[in-house]
């Protein structure tokens, strides 16, 4: 039984379906993938009703146009795309109603770059180990393994009717500012680099570069000098890794980075600060800040603490 | 051998196992992972073992940095004080037509017939030290040094899945089509990645690989076997000396 909910009039620059990623799988190769914003999925799902880790449209700053084909409660979080539905502006960071023929569009991209689209019931994509994450390049999960196109058909997941006008207070949504402190954790390969390159990086501004999707970030900035080689053996790299290959100028790790990589890294981006960074458009500037392990795990708890009273607040 | 410890920000450890590429270490490891599988630690969400290093991502709001360091730690004891070895490996057979576009070109650079490269490359098992790249990709060691050649000089912009190839002193198999450097000799039907099983990769590291070569005819009926469904990749207990 199928519920049709939207059909794609225009794709935008990148549309794909999003979940948490897919885990347990990195150890044979399998990208982890999933949303770039995991804050934003979260509050999506759970203003419509949903699971926090259900699979949501991840939009990139040029919205789609769809077509709504059946009754359902809808929510956008993240970046300010200009949501319109039949011309007129729709809230953000809140659950509202969209009805049979009803046409959501995007105008011009306000603040951040990845606004998420949530549906109560999910969507109706196969689960590919463990996860509805779309991998582009190797043509695995999601819709078809690929980006949205005109056209396309998307299902919901199971036919429930939704909660409309659940919102997030507004002191609780993000501002996305285009200049932004980033935290993070030194390491692990500090030998590697010359006496002066952390000073350096935690003390320059770096700017987000066009060379810039869902694998990583391209930065530019003061040069960082390596002791004598910018290669090491090959290992597992995190999100939010900071590697340095020899030019000296950083690269950011983002959700669809290759699971092992042989160039060395200056530091790691906190977990709490990489919806923010999902958030950065090309000219952005960073700087970056140290924090210690203690602080960036009482900061990830706060934040599941957050999580687990929306969500909570959200299914009763 | 001291273990290191390491954050990888908030998420992350990684467990460092020296700085030698060696079979000793890959084994070491294995027995660290063999450990994670049969006594879970709540909180750790996966790891990814390497040539020196396992990294594991966790959940902080369960365990913390410091009590995940001293839970390891003790693994880590523990795996010093067995006397047995870390769980059996296997040897996958992978058929391989040596018929590659580079095969001449790896005979010629190394002064030798290319029977006598196929030969060489043939005849080793190749312990696969980790997994990464793409999907499904084995990093192997072991291959000689007979027959190292450097990678072209012009990538090629499409390779096929299956596809075996030497760059520098490594060997190794193209799980699905991508870009690519390496010389290639030749290629196996068997499929190293494939999202329609239950079982998506085929290899996992600490297990070993041996090319078998077979003539093209072999090769085309091989392939229409898997594509049948009908065809097992066959694998062997390989005869481990303890150290």
């Amino acid at each position: 039984m199928s519920n049709p909910i939207f059909e794609i009039v225009k794709p935008g620059l990148l549309t794909t379906l999003q979940d948490e990623g897919r885990h347990g799988y990195q150890q044979y190769g399998i990208v982890a993938s999933g949303a770039m914003d995991p804050y934003a999925l979260k509050i999506a799902n759970f203003l419509v009703g949903n699971d926090g880790g259900e699979a949501a449209l991840e939009v990139t700053v040029m919205g789609p146009e769809m077509e709504v084909l059946g009754d359902a409660v809808v929510a956008i979080t993240g970046a300010n795309l200009s949501p319109r539905v039949n011309g007129h502006s729709v809230s953000m960071w809140k659950s509202f109603a969209v009805k049979q023929g009803d046409l959501l569009e995007f105008g011009q991209p306000v603040s951040g770059a990845r606004a998420y689209i949530s549906v109560a019931g999910g969507y109706d994509v196969p689960v590919v180990m463990g996860s509805k994450s779309t991998y582009l390049k190797a043509g695995m999960g999601g819709f078809e393994g690929r980006a949205l196109d005109k056209g396309d058909v998307l299902s919901k997941g199971e036919d429930v009717v939704g909660v409309k006008g659940r919102a997030l207070r507004p002191e609780e949504t993000p501002v996305y500012e285009r200049e932004m402190e980033i935290r993070v954790i030194p390491g692990p390969h500090l030998d590697a680099f010359s006496e002066d390159a952390l000073k350096t990086f935690l003390s320059s501004t770096y700017e987000v570069t066009p060379q810039s999707d869902r694998m990583g970030y391209r930065l530019k900035g003061p040069k960082l000098e390596h002791q004598t080689s910018a290669d090491i053996i090959s290992e597992a790299i995190p999100l939010g890794g900071i590697q340095v290959p020899a030019n000296g100028q950083p690269i950011l790790l983002m959700a669809d980075r290759q699971t092992t990589g042989g160039y060395t890294r200056i530091a790691t981006v906190i977990s709490s600060d990489i919806p923010y960074l999902a958030q950065a458009m090309p000219g952005c500037k960073l700087r970056f800040r140290e924090v210690s392990v203690e602080e960036a795990q009482e900061l990830y708890r706060e934040r599941e603490r957050f999580l687990r009273t929306i969500g909570r607040v959200a299914t009763v | 051998m001291n273990l290191s410890y390491a954050p990888l920000g908030d998420t992350g450890m990684q467990v460092v196992f020296g700085n030698e590429i060696a079979k000793e270490t890959n084994q070491l490891i294995r027995r660290m992972t063999d450990q994670l599988k049969d006594h879970p630690v709540e909180g750790v969400i996966e790891w990814v073992p390497a040539y020196t290093t396992l990294t594991l991502y966790y959940d902080p709001s369960v365990i913390t940095y410091q009590e995940l360091q001293d839970t390891l730690q003790n693994i880590y004891q523990k795996v010093q004080e067995q006397r047995e070895a870390a769980s059996a490996s296997l040897v996958y057979i992978l058929p391989t037509y040596y018929g590659g576009e580079d095969l001449s070109h790896v005979a010629e650079h190394n002064n030798l017939t290319e029977e006598k490269v196929v030969q060489i490359h043939s005849s080793g098992d190749y312990l696969i030290y980790m997994m990464g790249f793409v999907p499904g990709f084995p990093y192997l060691g072991g291959m000689s040094e007979e027959i190292a050649t450097p990678r072209r000089e012009d990538p090629r912009p499409e390779i096929a899945p299956g596809s075996v190839g030497i760059a520098g002193s490594q060997t190794g198999v193209y799980p699905l089509t991508s870009p690519g450097g390496w010389q290639l000799i030749g290629r196996t039907p068997v499929k190293l990645y494939d999202p329609d099983q239950e079982k998506p990769i085929l290899l996992e590291s600490g297990h070993y690989i041996r090319f078998v070569p077979v003539s093209k005819e072999e090769y085309d009926e091989i392939e229409k076997a898997i594509e049948r469904g009908e065809y097992t990749v066959q694998t062997e207990a390989k005869e481990e000396v303890t150290p």
